[in-house]
């Protein structure tokens, strides 16, 4: 099978005052097509540079990323990307913010078109009713809903979550998570997902990568082996607490220390 | 009482009650009229001297609101310069902050001199340097403050420079664009009066200030500071109007 997403062996490091900072070195990542792959690792790791690369917003020193076959070399329409920040623009309404992506990807579709699909998307997200309000006049969990919607205009065969959940309350997250399952099963996207909540990963994820501390490298690959639709209830099974904890033993080497050392502290 | 009824009398009373104190003491001290003018000498100032009100009010206005044009025009473009390049922005800012540090009133004997006779000229010019400034640093700071993030979202598109400056970072501008013209107003006004007030044979409503300060007419000079406060009145509802057409949303709704 085609991987949709590849990432062969990609190295960078940033100039800054004090000489070269490498992020990346040795980074391999394979995303199949329709598959959600979730990048954990310590704060600083290099987890954003990961996104950026794949959105082709900036260039690896080494290695290559591929996208459906073709090398990225700049940015491309067929992605979305939604961030931490949902970084909506305050004098539009939802309904025109969720529409922007298609003012600047060239689109099949007619005006009424783009509109029914934004309702559509909106109301997938639960946001039916909204589309008149200002972001202003919304919560963060539903700014991020919209946020969500926007990424999804555009039919992008690439879907780029960069801690997209972050800054919301543990509620509203678990709404969103469940939000994005019911999503990806009527809009099916390929998926990435930054994220350091390792039940976020194994919840939305079929796979979970694990990078080292920087300059990250691929440490260690985890497939959640998924049967059927997974519920809240899914999080609370003992093979949920066996992937977690094998996760949180990753991230400790990670992060430079072993399970040993923290028992002996 | 009613919140709108309130809303108008409350400050109707405050300036009445303003008024009758300033009558007061005047009267009370026994000022004459060539040391001190009450609001009751105001009327007949502007009915003795009406015609000539309304043709130097018009020269205020206009020369006001054209330098005001020019440095909406110079602060923006000056804005964008620093707002999108670093370099820009660390050569022009210490030339900016010592150019605004000089106070204008020693630019005035300069510019009289340099243009001498062009009267309408210099008072545009020093309405326009004194008012550029507050732009040209409120656009440069929220173009350089624009969150990664928007970029991104639509350079991951294809977006060029020019359509995310055009969709996201002119309009994010705004609020911070009309606040500093809010200033500017004000500033241009103390352009225009401190050039016709100080070249000589001036012409407009600092001219006519100035009549009145060599013949001890406390009236007339009164008077024209009402005009001249009625003027900047009229001009910063103007652009509070403005502001509420285009940056409307940035406008939080009460509760």
């Amino acid at each position: 099978m085609q991987n949709l997403i590849e990432i062969k062996d990609v190295r960078h490091a940033y100039r800054t005052d004090a000489g070269p900072l490498p992020v990346l070195d040795g980074l391999n990542v394979s995303v199949p097509e329709g598959g959600f792959v979730a990048v954990v690792g310590p704060s600083g790791c290099g987890k954003s540079t990961l996104t950026r690369l794949i959105a082709g917003l900036m260039k690896p020193d080494h290695g290559e990323v591929w996208l459906h076959g073709e090398r990225v070399k700049g940015p491309r329409a067929t992605v979305g990307m939604a961030f931490q920040n949902p970084v909506l623009l305050e004098w539009r309404t939802i309904l025109k913010n969720v529409l922007l992506p298609l003012e600047i990807v060239p689109s099949k579709l007619s005006r009424k078109q783009a509109e029914d699909r934004a309702r559509f998307l909106l109301s997938l997200v639960g946001l039916e009713g909204f589309e008149d309000k200002r972001p202003s006049e919304l919560s963060g969990g539903m700014r991020q809903r919209a946020s969500l919607c926007r990424a999804l205009i555009h039919q992008p065969e690439v879907l780029i979550l960069d801690e997209p959940f972050g800054a919301l309350d543990a509620f509203t997250r678990e709404d969103l998570w469940q939000t994005m399952h019911r999503v990806k099963e009527r809009e099916p996207f390929t998926g990435v997902l930054i994220t350091h909540d390792l039940r976020e990963s194994i919840f939305l994820a079929d796979q979970v990568v694990v990078l080292s501390g920087r300059p990250a490298r691929t440490q260690y690959v985890l497939d959640i082996p998924s049967n059927g639709p997974r519920t809240l209830d899914d999080l609370y099974t003992p093979v949920a607490a066996e992937q977690l904890n094998i996760l949180r033993h990753q991230i400790q080497i990670a992060q430079g220390r072993s399970t040993a050392e923290e028992g002996a502290a | 009482m009613n919140k709108h009824i309130r809303a108008f009398v409350v400050p109707v009373i405050a300036v009445v009650v303003f008024l009758a104190f300033w009558e007061w003491l005047v009267w009370f001290n026994g000022w004459p009229r060539f040391k001190m003018a009450a609001p009751s000498d105001l009327p007949p100032a502007f009915e003795r001297h009406w015609p000539l009100f309304l043709s130097m009010g018009w020269q205020t206005l206009w020369r006001t609101v054209v330098g005001l044009l020019l440095a909406v025009l110079f602060g923006t473009l000056l804005g964008m310069i620093m707002g999108f390049s670093r370099t820009m922005r660390d050569a022009l800012y210490p030339l900016l902050v010592g150019f605004n540090a000089i106070p204008k009133a020693t630019v005035v004997p300069i510019v009289a001199l340099m243009f001498v006779g062009q009267h309408d000229f210099n008072t545009v010019l020093l309405a326009f340097m004194i008012s550029f400034f507050p732009i040209a640093v409120s656009v440069s700071i929220g173009l350089s403050t624009l969150e990664p993030e928007y970029r991104d979202i639509l350079r991951s598109l294809g977006a060029s420079q020019a359509t995310i400056f055009w969709k996201i970072a002119l309009p994010k501008t705004l609020p911070e664009f009309f606040g500093a013209l809010k200033v500017a107003v004000t500033l241009a006004f103390i352009g225009t009066n401190l050039m016709e007030i100080v070249s000589p044979h001036g012409r407009g409503l600092g001219a006519l200030f100035d009549s009145g300060r060599t013949n001890s007419d406390f009236p007339l000079m009164f008077a024209v500071l009402i005009a001249l406060a009625f003027l900047g009145i009229v001009l910063y509802y103007i652009v509070v109007a403005l502001e509420k057409i285009f940056a409307g949303w940035a406008e939080r709704s009460p509760g």
